[in-house]
């Protein structure tokens, strides 16, 4: 029994090791909060120069894809009035996939893409031309919600990306995902950028419907 | 078949010398995956849910703003207000507070800089156009709509 209780002794009493750890535990638990630094990436245009006036840019109207979102966050998509912006991604996929006239270039990237992109180009004549000239251009006035914005804009971007994923075979979300930090990542992106730049265009607000 | 029972008598208590391993543990998996809360957030955020997410890499390049209706909205009113770092500040002081921002990454890094722009869902485009143009004349013009991934209602 004596010898038992010698034995205890020697060794450290690691019982409230637990609760120690728990404290810690417990004073990040309320301390911190889990970063979340994802979004929708934007590039914004340069700042215009007040004396020069802006470039007049001469786009054939077939080229450009006019969303149109009002005050009460209905749709004008090509002239169409909507309610909901469903649907838009395979609208705007067919638009930018669209061939109607491509130049040699065009043709050439055309036969460069896989089988299933191929399908998607409709030819018609009253849309876009090629990819390297289709535009999607996003106008809102300023009293849109910006929740509607957003799912008009992520719908374009989700377009892009599913066109880029199908080029070098993988899926939208795993195009994404590439970083692009190494050599193998990098050349994925860049193969499934090549000749079809992400043109989303947002137009500046006009006065209607808020402050 | 004696030793067996002897075994058994011994084990009468749940051993518990694991349980600070196992705590320990829980206590690193947080500490590395948050980070510590820097500033209170004076205006209200209820970030809008998208599905075309992307992660940056380089987490010392963002610097946040925040936009939405105020919390205390006896003292700033409730038309919606921008906070960058601590304090709400008018459009107009946005490109003192982007170079400012700048001026705290090394010197490579400040034409990359990345603005993440919080903003609540409820507010219009009209406050968001304004400070968009006071980061184009700013010239930070990388910016990045925060959202979270979107959760589908079947």
């Amino acid at each position: 029994m004596a010898r038992s209780k010698n034995r205890m002794s020697n060794e450290i009493n690691a019982g409230s090791m637990a609760d120690i750890a728990f404290l810690l535990l417990i004073f990040f638990l309320v301390t911190t909060t889990i970063a979340s630094d994802k979004g929708i990436l934007n590039f914004l245009p340069p700042k215009q120069d007040p004396n020069v006036p802006p470039p007049d840019i001469q786009k054939n109207e077939r080229n450009i894809f006019n969303v149109l979102i009002n005050a009460n966050n209905d749709l004008l998509v090509e002239g169409e009035y909507r309610r909901k912006a469903e649907g838009l991604d395979e609208e705007f996929k067919a638009f930018i996939l669209n061939f109607g006239a491509p130049d040699e270039e065009a043709a050439a990237l055309f036969n460069s893409l896989p089988a299933e992109l191929k399908a998607e180009a409709q030819k018609r004549s009253n849309s876009s031309d090629h990819p390297g000239e289709a535009v999607i251009s996003i106008k809102t006035n300023r009293g849109t919600s910006y929740a509607v914005f957003l799912e008009v804009f992520d719908l374009a971007k989700k377009a892009y990306f599913e066109i880029y994923g199908k080029r070098v075979g993988l899926s939208a979300e795993e195009y994404r995902a590439l970083t692009g930090d190494d050599e193998a990542s990098k050349a994925l992106q860049d193969k499934g950028k090549e000749g079809i730049p992400m043109a989303i265009s947002i137009a500046e607000p006009d006065k209607i419907g808020g402050n | 078949m004696a030793k067996f029972k002897k075994e058994r008598k011994g084990q009468e208590q749940i051993n518990t010398s694991a349980l600070p391993d196992i705590i320990f543990m829980l206590l690193f998996f947080f500490m590395v995956t948050t980070v510590l809360r820097e500033q209170d957030i004076l205006v209200e955020q209820k970030i809008p849910q998208s599905t075309q997410l992307q992660k940056l890499q380089n987490k010392t390049l963002i610097s946040y703003i925040f936009i939405g209706k105020p919390k205390n909205t006896g003292l700033y009113g409730s038309e919606p207000r921008v906070q960058a770092n601590d304090v709400l500040i008018g459009t107009g002081e946005i490109v003192q507070w982007v170079n400012q921002e700048r001026d705290k990454l090394a010197e490579a890094d400040r034409g990359s800089i990345t603005i993440s722009m919080k903003v609540d869902k409820d507010v219009k485009m009209g406050p968001i156009s304004d400070v968009q143009t006071e980061l184009r004349n700013a010239d930070a013009r990388k910016v990045l709509y925060a959202s979270i991934g979107k959760i589908y209602e079947d």
